[in-house]
């Protein structure tokens, strides 16, 4: 039975997470101690709301350190939504702003484009593709390619790295990288906990990965 | 039209869910967990629970039946009716919830709307707009589920509550709840025209067509339905075909 410690920094709603994770038999621990959050057997950086607040949250409980040292150990992390675009490097998101910078790239905002309007926030299901490495290997293998996923948010990541983009997402006139992976640290900018059974499909896979 | 949700919506008044027209006239239906359930089966993209009589008695009674049903139920879950204070949301979304529905609450105190965004995020912040026509052409925002004027232009609170922090708006047309007469698309295009967040279209819906207007009409993001599901008149699956036959994108 897998233990998921879950990084509680103030950031959104842990609970629907922490039921999805039992649902599916592991242990959810919801803990801002640095040093149980360092000593994980497998960690989930969650997180909604704006990327600045999201790192001096982090910051200000002095998880930053615990973070980064328990990614370079190698044991398995996967950032959610706004946990996802905080494993990067740097955020335009309300001025400049230093992510985590587990995975070398940034995170930006949807724009305008010219020809319609998108809403913004992105809300809703979206496609998954297959991104440049392909699934092989990952979590996202136990499903068909064109699934769709739970999303609720105005900005995604860019990884620098094509073979980091795992999936990408058709929004607002663009494709964003909506799966990132690089060795054991993952990131889903949907919510596999509120996207129905293949969502949990894909947490399963996670937990076995 | 991409991405368009399908979101039943319960009311519920103590234990049991209710319908009732222009949401007055109730009848009980039955155990809300059930029903919820069978939707969720049937791919409902998100579930929408109202507690209608908790404004008018000042209380929330919706905790321990919001508990039981987000055991099972891994889709958004939109909780709403008498929440007032932070304090109450995060007992919600402990109990389960993943959105809060807010109207009588944030039009007594707009800034209602922005302590929720920033406590929990504007993803978490649904407001919740109860529009009645008035006889000059315009929409007034009622509150306590339909039953009080609030002298609130429903277009204007719209883009209002945009700016305070909401990050969807759950619009009902007084006028066609429970009616079975087809959603009000001039509102419905009035405020998604206006806003720049999702609107998910409440009050009216009879049959498929209906649906295929609030989305090509009215622009809605999404369209509630209440009396033709709990009805067994429509599915989830149905009003998708309806959608997707129409050139909506919508989840299998």
């Amino acid at each position: 039975m897998s233990v998921v410690t879950i990084v509680d920094y103030g950031r959104g709603n842990l609970f629907s997470l922490s039921r999805a994770l039992e649902h599916l038999g592991a242990t959810a621990q919801v803990t801002s101690e640095p040093a149980e959050i360092e000593g994980a057997e497998r960690l989930i950086l969650p997180g909604v709301g704006a990327f600045g607040d999201g790192m001096e949250n982090l910051g200000a409980r002095g998880l930053v350190g615990p973070v980064k040292r328990y990614a370079a150990s190698g044991r398995p992390l996967l950032g959610i939504c706004l946990g996802m675009q905080l494993l990067l490097d740097e955020s335009d998101e309300f001025g400049r702003h230093a992510g985590l910078g587990l995975v070398p790239g940034r995170v930006t905002r949807f724009q305008d484009s010219p020809e319609r309007r998108w809403k913004v926030p992105h809300v809703g299901w979206s496609r998954l593709k297959a991104g440049p490495p392909g699934w092989a290997g990952s979590a996202l293998a136990a499903l068909p390619e064109g699934e769709r996923m739970y999303f609720v948010h105005s900005h995604f990541a860019v990884p620098a790295k094509p073979e980091h983009r795992l999936a990408l997402t058709p929004y607002a006139g663009t494709e964003f990288c909506s799966a990132l992976r690089a060795g054991p640290v993952q990131g889903f900018q949907f919510h596999p906990e509120k996207s129905g059974e293949k969502g949990l499909c894909l947490l399963k896979e996670w937990l076995k990965s | 039209m991409a991405n368009i949700r399908v979101i039943p919506r319960l009311d519920i008044k103590g234990p049991n869910l209710v319908k009732g027209i222009h949401l007055e006239g109730l009848r009980k239906l039955g155990p809300p967990g059930e029903f919820a359930a069978r939707y969720y089966a049937q791919g409902a993209d998100e579930l929408v629970y109202m507690d209608i009589v908790a404004s008018l008695y000042g209380r929330n009674n919706l905790t321990e039946i919001v508990e039981q049903t987000a055991r099972a139920i891994f889709v958004p879950l939109t909780v709403g009716g008498g929440v007032r204070s932070v304090s109450d949301v995060k007992t919600l979304l402990r109990a389960g919830a993943d959105k809060i529905a807010v109207n009588t609450a944030a039009i007594k105190d707009p800034s209602f709307l922005t302590a929720v965004a920033r406590a929990f995020g504007s993803q978490c912040v649904v407001l919740s707009i109860e529009a009645k026509k008035q006889n000059d052409g315009r929409w007034e925002a009622y509150t306590d589920n339909g039953r009080e004027r609030s002298g609130v232009d429903a277009v204007a609170w719209a883009r209002k509550g945009e700016s305070l922090g909401a990050g969807e708006i759950l619009l009902t047309s007084v006028d066609r709840e429970g009616t079975r007469k087809g959603f009000d698309l001039d509102l419905i295009a009035a405020v998604s025209g206006s806003v720049n967040i999702p609107v998910i279209a409440c009050g009216g819906a009879g049959e498929a067509g209906h649906f295929r207007e609030a989305v090509e009409i009215g622009k809605a993001d999404a369209v509630s339905a209440a009396y033709v599901l709990h009805y067994n008149e429509m599915t989830v699956g149905s009003i998708k075909e309806a959608l997707s036959g129409a050139g909506c994108e919508v989840r299998a």
